[in-house]
């Protein structure tokens, strides 16, 4: 990536909440209005504050936490994630990096082997194509291939998905990629508490775990919890949250998606259709299918919603499951997944717009779902 | 973490993979022992650095050793060889035959908390930084009694202060240079040293590193062994500048006769003493020959003539020129060598025995050490729905 779109993209920044505003108005409207979503609690964090303060905090009670990334330091951060970490911990724990994804992943996976605890930031997970080999075979691999004697204690986290307006080679889900990797965790949060909770597991786990953030959440406030200000919360890698209790079918979703899902599911018991239960799935890897099968036993139907390319995607892997699990007997009609569109990201606000699941996009789906009924007439 | 690599040292040290350190370091009353042997004048060439002496000054049983290292590795290598022709060792298999001074002579220059990283031709490094042959031929044969458990095979073995044996060209050496990372984030006195090929020499990421390793000042040593050939392209089809030592740029850089053992020795304390002082990295190119093909799939013999292979091995061997040396200087007795070449044979035969005796990993392996233990994912699946594991 040239350094001038890196800076278009530092930018966007402070639009964020106008460019949610704007490209869709009804979540943002929603989070605005602080419906109570998600944990009751007086105070309100950002996503991109709680990530804050989740490296602030585990930085402070380990010193062999250090973050390693390009503009992390004295630019703090190209998306202001690492704000004020190089003036608290110095140079030597917050470290600037050459534009080298490659080469800096693959020292930061070096140096977790001989026993420190590197986050390592990719600017965006689209740089880290660059870099996925070290990943994947150096991170997630060298534990088992070396008979356990090798660890390999990382974090690796950036925002994923799409933004607003970066066109094709900056809006891509890498959910499915790290998410089929055995040897990997991969968690995804969507709010606040999400992103303080698991970026905290993640940098106290002992494996490889990606952290797949999302750009155009990092200036959405939501709620905190009590606990969730604690420097003790975590969140277990592995277990999805249901977001939103209901009766007549289930929607699981990750990331941004999770406030589209919520939104449709609001939308539709306003108007007297149905009662959605949602799911937020936190964690790509290891997938708790278990809660979406108790899910789907009691709602009879399912629909799954992303930002990631249909092909070969977390819905479909959810789909499987379902159809190789007890719930697939519980299925009133098929599942049907809600995706980002099989096409490379296009630039145009209106053809942008039609390329990823939205509120109306997944309150359609519900409603058609609901009137579907398995069996040939 | 530290304490975690206790552990992981100390059960793999109770699962007698590995030969106690003490065994191959020299005790300090050899001292007195020490000679002084002079390297040939060629020996180094130099780049924005001086030479190192060329008067190597070294305890007679370790110089001993040396040779008697030297002639393990080759025999081990052979066995390898043996065993994979009886169709005993699957997949890709690499053997050093001929470039065992590299790993010797590093090793002698070295503690065990300097660290050395390399790629998929590791057999000699493993045995050097304390597997002992059996586990690394159990390795070699998917045995329980590998030293990955039979988990990595041929590519992949790791002892405390070796990080494998790396199975994608050039990825390992930006993991070398973090391992130097973390050496000096933990204020350590010690040395990464990173070895590749002439072939993996073009990767990008080599550069990426260099380049860190400098900005950083890291303890990093990178070290190119050129063994002339990546696989079967010749070093001037695939690299612009074949000087290895000066494509560090801003590095400064030594050439060094990678058949020679002593002058690795002398190179590698050289750079150790370099890079830990804080000057910042340097690189080694080890001017070495693989007699062997790339892999066992590889005869070796369509990208280089015969002539070229038996003049390397009647000019230039490695252990053959230390004997030399040793015998000229009165240092042992050509009936030494001789029982020092038959125990090595005795050695591997014995290991040979003992690898295959071992049986294959358990199955219930087969699920182990995907994450760390205690902390895995609640279940992972096999090959159908019914057929799982769950933790």
């Amino acid at each position: 990536m040239s350094s001038m779109l890196k800076k278009a993209a530092v930018v966007s920044i402070p639009t964020v909440r106008q460019a949610l505003l704007r490209s869709n108005p009804l979540l943002a409207n929603a989070l605005l209005a602080k419906r109570a979503y998600n944990s009751k609690g007086g105070v309100e964090m950002t996503v991109r504050d709680a990530l804050n303060s989740a490296l602030e905090e585990e930085m402070t009670a380990d010193e062999k936490v250090y973050l390693m990334g390009e503009e992390v330091g004295q630019y703090n951060g190209a998306y202001k994630v690492s704000k004020g970490l190089l003036d608290k911990f110095g140079p030597k724990r917050v470290i600037d990096t050459p534009i080298t994804e490659s080469g800096f992943c693959g020292l930061a996976v070096g140096s977790a082997f001989a026993g420190l605890k590197p986050v390592c930031e990719f600017m965006t997970w689209n740089f880290a194509m660059q870099a996925i080999d070290q990943i994947v075979n150096s991170a997630a691999k060298t534990h088992y291939m070396s008979g356990g004697n090798v660890d390999c204690p990382i974090t690796f986290r950036g925002p994923n998905g799409a933004a607003a307006g970066v066109a094709a080679q900056h809006s891509q889900c890498f959910a499915a990629w790290y998410g089929s990797v055995p040897g990997l965790k991969v968690v995804s949060p969507w709010n606040s508490e999400d992103a303080k909770g698991l970026l905290k597991a993640a940098i106290r786990d002992p494996n490889p775990v990606v952290v797949l953030e999302n750009e155009l959440m990092y200036g959405v406030s939501f709620p905190m919890s009590e606990a969730a200000l604690s420097k003790d919360f975590v969140i277990e890698i592995g277990k999805a949250k249901i977001e939103k209790e209901g009766t007549d079918v289930t929607i699981v979703a990750h990331s941004r998606s999770v406030g589209f899902a919520l939104e449709a599911a609001y939308l539709l018991e306003k108007e007297g259709i149905c009662k959605a239960e949602v799911i937020n799935l936190r964690s790509i890897r290891p997938l708790d299918v278990d809660t979406i099968i108790k899910s789907v036993k009691k709602t009879n139907r399912l629909v799954t919603v992303e930002g990631g390319w249909p092909q070969y995607g977390v819905g479909s892997e959810i789909c499987a499951q379902i159809m190789e699990s007890e719930a697939f007997d519980h299925l009133d009609a098929p599942v049907v997944r809600v995706t980002g569109a099989d096409v490379p990201t296009p630039y145009a606000n209106n053809l942008e717009a039609y390329a990823f699941p939205d509120t109306e996009v997944i309150a359609r789906v519900v409603k058609r779902t609901l009137h579907k009924q398995i069996g040939a007439k | 973490m530290l304490s975690s690599q206790k552990i992981s040292l100390a059960k793999v040290a109770a699962r007698a993979f590995i030969t106690p350190l003490t065994v191959r370091t020299f005790a300090s009353s050899a001292v007195a022992r020490t000679v002084s042997l002079d390297l040939h004048k060629n020996s180094f060439e130099t780049y924005n650095c001086d030479a190192p002496s060329l008067e190597v000054k070294l305890p007679k049983e370790e110089l001993v050793r040396m040779y008697q290292s030297m002639v393990v590795m080759r025999r081990m290598e052979m066995a390898s060889d043996g065993l994979y022709k009886a169709k005993l060792i699957r997949g890709f298999c690499h053997l050093c035959t001929g470039q065992e001074a590299v790993a010797v002579g590093m090793e002698t220059a070295l503690t065990a908390e300097d660290k050395i990283i390399t790629a998929y031709r590791c057999h000699g490094f493993t045995y050097m930084r304390g597997g002992s042959i059996t586990s690394i031929l159990a390795e070699l044969l998917g045995r329980k009694a590998g030293i990955s458990g039979g988990k990595g095979g041929s590519m992949h073995m790791f002892t405390p202060n070796f990080y494998g044996g790396n199975g994608i060209v050039g990825a390992q050496v930006p993991l070398g240079a973090g391992v130097a990372f973390a050496q000096k984030y933990l204020d350590k006195k010690a040395a990464t040293f990173s070895l590749y090929g002439d072939g993996a020499s073009n990767q990008g990421q080599v550069f990426e590193a260099y380049n860190m390793a400098k900005l950083w000042d890291l303890p990093a040593v990178f070290v190119c062994e050129n063994n002339r050939y990546g696989m079967g392209t010749a070093a001037n089809r695939s690299s612009a500048n074949t000087s290895y030592f000066k494509r560090g740029d801003y590095i400064p850089g030594l050439k060094v006769n990678g058949m020679d053992v002593l002058a690795v020795h002398q190179a590698v304390a050289y750079a150790k003493e370099w890079t830990v002082s804080g000057k910042g990295p340097l690189l080694l190119e080890m001017e070495t020959y693989r007699y062997g093909g790339h892999s066992m799939s590889d005869p070796g013999t369509t990208y280089r003539t015969r002539e070229e292979i038996q003049h390397m091995r009647s000019n230039n061997d490695p252990i053959t020129g230390l004997k030399q040396r040793l015998l000229e200087s009165n240092i042992v007795t050509e009936d030494e060598l001789k029982a020092i070449d038959k125990a090595a044979r005795v050695e591997v035969d014995k290991a040979v025995e003992e690898a295959k005796a071992s049986p294959e990993p358990e199955i219930s392996e087969f699920w182990t050490q995907i994450y760390k233990k205690g902390t895995e994912v609640p279940y992972v699946r096999g090959r159908e729905p019914e057929e799982f594991h769950r933790y």
